[in-house]
């Protein structure tokens, strides 16, 4: 029973996350200017991160923890660099 | 997909299933907004619905998972859930300036002009 109701929700979770994924992907593509597209890589890779904790939650395995993890911290450089490229034109003064 | 199915109680099953779904559903919300909303300085407001109570129930979802299959107490998600909640704003102020710094710059009549204590600092 308690199986059931885990991989019920599991799918549906990784569906609604899946949805997140796919808006976060479409703003990044269209997004009227450059920070749009920043924000919605942001928003993607946030998203993805989440998916893999899902992921992990699923197969009972600890190893999608990790990969969330390094996720996390590139993500967090990388938008970080962006935002500074938009600011000053580079990105290491 | 379930690989190694663990029987886990059935009260721990719901809850399992109601944070996961809760920190799903809030992320898509979070999308939804940032995909409707007008203007740039809103829609920097909505995925943050994502990195607050979308990382927060997907963790603790997994926590409670994980501590209960394995036995002893999984509590290592919280490393993400503290990352996240840090990096968030840092990485939205900048690019909030950024933003305003390049509106100012094409002199954007919707942005409010540069105040003169902000020069005296």
């Amino acid at each position: 029973m308690s199986a059931i109701i885990i991989f019920t929700a599991v799918s549906l979770a990784q569906l609604l996350i899946g949805a997140a994924m796919a808006i976060a992907a479409f703003r990044m593509f269209r997004g009227p200017r450059a920070q749009d597209r920043i924000i919605g890589l942001d928003t993607l890779y946030v998203s993805g991160m989440l998916l893999l904790v899902t992921f992990g939650i699923g197969t009972g395995r600890v190893v999608y923890f990790e990969a969330a993890l390094v996720i996390g911290m590139l993500g967090f450089v990388s938008t970080v660099a962006l935002a500074k490229f938009l600011m000053r034109g580079e990105v290491i003064e | 997909m379930m690989g190694s199915v663990v029987d886990i109680p059935l009260w721990a099953a719901i809850a399992v299933a109601f944070f996961l779904l809760l920190g799903a559903a809030l992320t898509l919300i979070g999308a939804i907004g940032f995909l409707r909303l007008p203007s740039f300085y809103e829609r920097i407001h909505a995925p943050t619905l994502g990195t607050s109570w979308g990382i927060g129930g997907i963790m603790l979802a997994s926590m409670i998972y994980f501590t209960l299959s394995s036995q002893r107490l999984v509590i290592h998600e919280i490393l993400i859930g503290i990352f996240v909640t840090i990096t968030t704003p840092v990485t939205l102020m900048l690019l909030a300036r950024a933003a305003l710094h390049r509106d100012r710059a094409e002199r954007d009549e919707n942005v409010p002009s540069k105040v003169r204590e902000e020069r005296q600092e």
